[in-house]
This record gives C-alpha cells, sequence and structure tokens, in this order.
C-alpha cells in the first residue's frame, strides 16, 4: 500500500521520539555505571560516558559474589524452565492422544487452575511447607514448586490437537508405542513452541524476586536480583548509583540475549491465539 | 480429533509429575491459606486460636488495609491504561510495512527482559532526589522540586512509571502478534474507499484487535497486582508512609515481619477472590479458540 510521505514521516518521528524517551533510562543506567563517584552526584547530571566502568564492574561484581549469584540463577532459570517444558509436554500428550479416559476433565481443570493460584495467595504456607521439607535455602525450593505450567499445557496440546491423524496413524501401524511417537515425532514438531516457551520461562525464573528472597537465607544460595537489592542496601550512606547500575546492567543481560536469540521464534510461536 | 493410542494407565502417568506439583504446592497452601485465615496465633506463637470472621472484619475496618486496597486500585488503573494505549499505539505504527522498523520492533521489546527489581533500581535513579535526570528537567524546565523520597504522589507516580516502562516490551510483543492476524486486504480496502487513517483505526484496528486487548487487559491487572514486589521493594519499600504499599507488599509485611499469620493469609483469601473474577472473566469473554476442544 501506498502511504503519503507526510504519514510516514510522522510514523518514524513519532517511533523515533518514543524508541529515545524509552531507551534513554537503559542508556542512562549505562551511563551511570562508567561513572566515578564525583562524576555519579555531579550536578546537573552528566550525560555522557566517563571511563570507569571497569572499575564499578569488578567492585560490583565482588561486593556480592556476583558470579555465584549468576550461576544460581541460571541454574533455576534453566531448570525450571526445561521442566516445565518437558511436563507440560507430556500432560498436553495425555490429553490429547488417549481419547476420553475417566477424570480427564477433572485433571484438566487441576493444571489450569495454576493460573488462579499466583504465589502471594499460598504464600505463607508455602513457605511453612519448604520448613517442613527442609528445602528452606536449597535449589529444590527454588525449582520445584514452579514446574507445572498451564501455559506450557495449553500451548503443546493445541499444538498437538493440530498434527495431522495419518502421523499417529502411521506411527500405530509401524508398531511405534505412544512414548516412541512422542519423541520421534511431536516433540521435532514442537520446536518453535519449546524456542517461546523457554524464553518466557526462562524470563520469568531469571527476574522472579519475592520467592527467592523469602525461601533462601544464606549468600551462596541468593540470585541475581536479591544481589541488586544488597548492592543497595550495602552503602551505609548514600547510594553508590554507580556500583549499582553496574550490578543492574548485568542482571539485565543473559534475559536480554535470550530474547534477541529467541525473539523470532517467539513471536511465531506465541500468537497463541492463531490457528496454523 | 486425533487417533488414539489404546493404553488405559500411560495418560495418569503422563499427568502424575504435573499434578502432583500442582496439588502439592499451590492447591495444597492454597487451601492452608483459607484455613489459616480463621485463626490467629498465640502469644507465645505455639497454637493457633480459631476467631472466626475476625481476620476478615479487621482487614475492612483497618485503615492500612483499606488504604493499600485503593493505592493497589490506583495504580492498576494507570498501569493498565498507560500499559494498554501507549502499547497498541506503537503496536500500529511498528505494524508498518516500513523500511528499518525490524530494528525498532527490537529495541521497543526489550523491556520485557528487565525484571521489576532491575526497573525499579532504573527509575530509582531516575527519579534521585539529589541528581536523578527527571529531577532534573523539572528543576530546569518547570522550576518544580519533586522529591519522591518526601512526597507519597511523587512516589505512586513513580512507581506506576517504573512499572509501566518494564510491561511495555510485553505488551507490544502481543500486540504486534495480534495485528498479524487482521488481514491486510481489509485495512488496505477501506484505504481505497477513502477512510482516514485515524478512522481506519478507530473502526478496523481497535474491534478486530479487541481480543488481545482483553487479553492483557487480564495481564497486566494480574501484573499490577502480583508481580511488582520486587519493584516495590526495591524503589519505595512501600513509603514514604504507606503512600506506595500495594497489597502485596502489605501481605508481605503482615506475613513475614509482623509474622501475623491469620491476619496475612486472610489478605491472601480476598487476593484469590479478585485472580477468581478475572480468571472468570477471561474464560467467559476471551477468545474461545484458544481453549476450543
Amino acid at each position: 500500500m501506498k502511504q503519503r510521505k507526510s504519514s510516514v514521516f510522522l510514523s518514524y518521528l513519532i517511533l523515533t521520539l518514543a524508541i529515545v524517551a524509552i531507551m534513554f533510562p537503559i542508556y542512562y543506567a549505562f551511563t551511570m555505571s562508567t561513572f566515578n563517584e564525583k562524576e555519579a552526584y555531579s550536578f546537573p547530571p552528566k550525560f555522557l560516558p566517563s571511563v570507569h566502568a571497569f572499575d564499578n564492574y569488578v567492585k560490583a561484581w565482588e561486593t556480592v559474589n556476583m558470579g555465584r549469584l549468576i550461576f544460581n540463577s541460571s541454574f533455576i532459570a534453566v531448570t525450571v524452565a526445561l521442566a516445565k517444558i518437558f511436563l507440560s509436554m507430556l500432560a498436553a500428550f495425555a490429553f490429547t492422544y488417549f481419547g476420553n479416559f475417566k477424570g480427564k476433565f477433572f485433571f484438566f481443570t487441576v493444571i489450569l487452575i495454576t493460573h488462579m493460584l499466583p504465589l502471594p495467595i499460598r504464600i505463607v504456607p508455602t513457605y511453612e511447607l519448604m520448613r517442613t521439607f527442609g528445602w528452606v535455602d536449597t535449589y529444590r525450593a527454588l525449582t520445584i514448586p514452579f514446574f507445572a505450567s498451564a501455559t506450557g499445557t495449553l500451548l503443546f496440546r493445541q499444538l498437538f490437537m493440530t498434527v495431522p491423524s495419518s502421523l499417529s496413524d502411521a506411527a500405530r501401524i509401524d508398531g511405534a508405542g505412544p512414548m516412541r511417537f512422542l519423541f520421534s515425532v511431536l516433540i521435532p514438531l514442537s520446536k518453535t513452541n519449546v524456542g517461546a516457551l523457554f524464553l518466557i520461562e526462562f524470563t520469568y525464573m531469571w527476574n522472579e524476586y519475592l520467592w527467592p528472597m523469602i525461601v533462601t537465607n544464606s549468600n551462596n544460595m541468593r540470585v541475581v536480583q536479591i544481589g541488586i537489592k544488597m548492592l543497595l542496601a550495602s552503602e551505609a550512606q548514600a547510594a553508590e548509583w554507580n556500583i549499582i547500575m553496574a550490578g543492574a546492567i548485568i542482571a539485565m543481560i543473559p534475559p536480554l540475549i535470550m530474547l534477541l536469540l529467541f525473539q523470532k521464534t517467539f513471536m511465531e510461536g506465541f500468537s497463541l491465539k492463531e490457528e496454523k | 480429533m486425533n487417533s488414539r493410542f489404546p493404553n488405559k494407565l500411560l495418560p495418569y502417568l503422563l499427568l502424575l509429575p504435573s499434578v502432583v506439583v500442582v496439588i502439592v504446592f499451590l492447591i495444597v497452601p492454597t487451601i492452608q491459606s483459607l484455613y489459616l485465615s480463621f485463626f490467629r496465633v498465640s502469644p507465645f506463637g505455639d497454637r493457633l486460636i480459631f476467631v472466626g470472621w475476625y481476620n476478615f472484619t479487621k482487614l475492612f475496618k483497618s485503615s492500612d488495609y483499606v488504604d493499600s486496597l485503593m493505592i493497589t486500585l490506583i495504580f492498576a488503573v494507570f498501569v493498565v491504561i498507560i500499559g494498554l494505549t501507549v502499547g497498541m499505539l506503537l503496536s500500529v505504527l511498528l505494524n508498518q510495512r516500513l523500511k528499518g522498523l525490524q530494528f525498532y520492533r527490537t529495541l521497543f521489546i526489550w523491556t520485557y527482559a528487565i525484571s521489576p527489581a532491575v526497573a525499579g533500581t532504573i527509575w530509582a535513579l531516575m527519579f534521585s532526589p539529589s541528581s536523578g535526570p527527571v529531577t532534573y528537567l523539572l528543576k530546569t524546565f518547570f522550576g518544580a522540586e519533586v522529591n519522591w523520597m518526601m512526597d507519597g504522589r511523587v512516589a505512586l507516580l513513580a512507581v506506576i512509571i517504573a512499572a509501566s516502562w518494564k510491561m511495555l516490551g510485553y505488551n507490544i510483543i502481543f500486540f504486534l502478534s495480534g495485528l498479524q492476524t487482521i488481514p491486510q486486504e481489509l485495512t488496505e480496502a477501506a484505504a481505497i474507499d477513502g477512510a482516514s487513517s485515524v478512522r481506519r483505526f478507530f473502526r478496523i484496528t481497535v474491534p478486530l484487535l479487541s481480543p488481545t486487548t482483553f487479553f492483557l487487559l487480564i495481564m497486566n491487572t494480574l501484573y499490577a497486582f502480583f508481580q511488582v514486589f520486587g519493584l516495590i521493594d526495591i524503589m519505595t519499600k512501600g513509603g514514604p508512609g504507606d503512600a506506595t504499599q500495594v497489597l502485596v507488599y502489605k501481605l508481605y509485611r503482615d506475613g513475614f515481619i509482623n509474622l501475623d499469620t491469620g491476619f496475612a493469609s486472610a489478605q491472601s483469601i480476598v487476593l484469590f477472590v479478585f485472580v477468581a473474577i478475572l480468571t472468570v472473566l477471561q474464560f467467559r469473554f476471551a477468545e474461545r479458540k484458544v481453549f476450543y476442544g
């Protein structure tokens, strides 16, 4: 469609202004992470990067033992994302390839109910449960309670329903069992959705704050998000913004890399509502 | 309908892991929340005393709680309105077939990857009373002295801005994928018939995009209620005074700092009622296709 030049120009203008406004806080956070203490507190504020980035990042890294925190966050995010994908695939497979077995609707409701029970609704008893299990301050507490995924189950169920039945017919005629069919036919067909779901769940867990804060207490078990809180709190007097921002930049990089890697898959795999 | 495998036991085994996780870590604790909301912990913390509806009447008599509820509603309304309108407008502009927009799209969805805690940190810096850019701009251009650490309304505004900013990437992602489903021929035909772009936006795009908008309305509301804990904790800790103490923050304080388990559980149950209403709305009005059988 031909568009009038003025409207094209206006679109670019609005989008460019919007991008400047939206990216500015990130830019300024980065700029701050390159300042020394004096530059960080200058008024009027400075808006061009300085040369002290290395010192700040090293200091942020050492103050909160960032290496360990990054390991913890990564381990938790990857474990939860993979477990959610796998468990929800199994569940979706059960819902789509075994007819109307007894209790199907009940189990479907049970899994969907996950949507209705965000953590704050059950936070005190869930924490008590962790104490009962002896899971406080362990990876188990940080991962296992998150393993169920209603989103994933719905996503894979919808995908599996659109797979032509000739495929499963052929598999049965060839004598392939259901598990074989799941692993050699359905899973390879699900790549796009797996990518989209991995990005969502990885980001979700990497960014989780409340639960890790409550359920961990040793410095070895802390996660990156809590590391930022520790950087903020470690200052006796005024906030050392240059160090804190170095920490914030470190914390935002891994999910950002994931987003850039999976962006295309994400946009395709998560147009949930389209029938493909 | 897919053809079936004849196995009788296998579907149950496949469902077992998910169902066990949901029951043990979600359903049972929720029922316990409900149970605990009718009890009070004894002064020595060693036993539970049944108190009937006491925790709930205490909730709605407590001005702290009612204030927190109002703050949450104001916060949520602004976050949702800003998120949906800005998100939709930018997405429509981004959805045009113009050079370089792929690059723009990538930048616009960045904030999706940023955590509420990091968003809070960055905006705390932006609003920093001593040298933050926002403070500086307001002072230079409007002569206004704002200090969000002293002024509750400024603090609320700051957390609203931070929370909406963080959610913008998510909203744009879903609006863009919703826009993909609107047939290009429709808007083109309308353009040929002489409909202005503003008219096309309101008469074609907005109605056809309504399933996505509705989905995002629910998701943004849930976000504003439940996922902003990190942002609040980093930026204001509910202050100054209680000016930004949203419900989840109050719940955390009462449950884990004041150790008032029964009172916190009653708050959990009120939150559950909110989610239940939202979920019912979602199932009633959201596009059926998502769940079509």
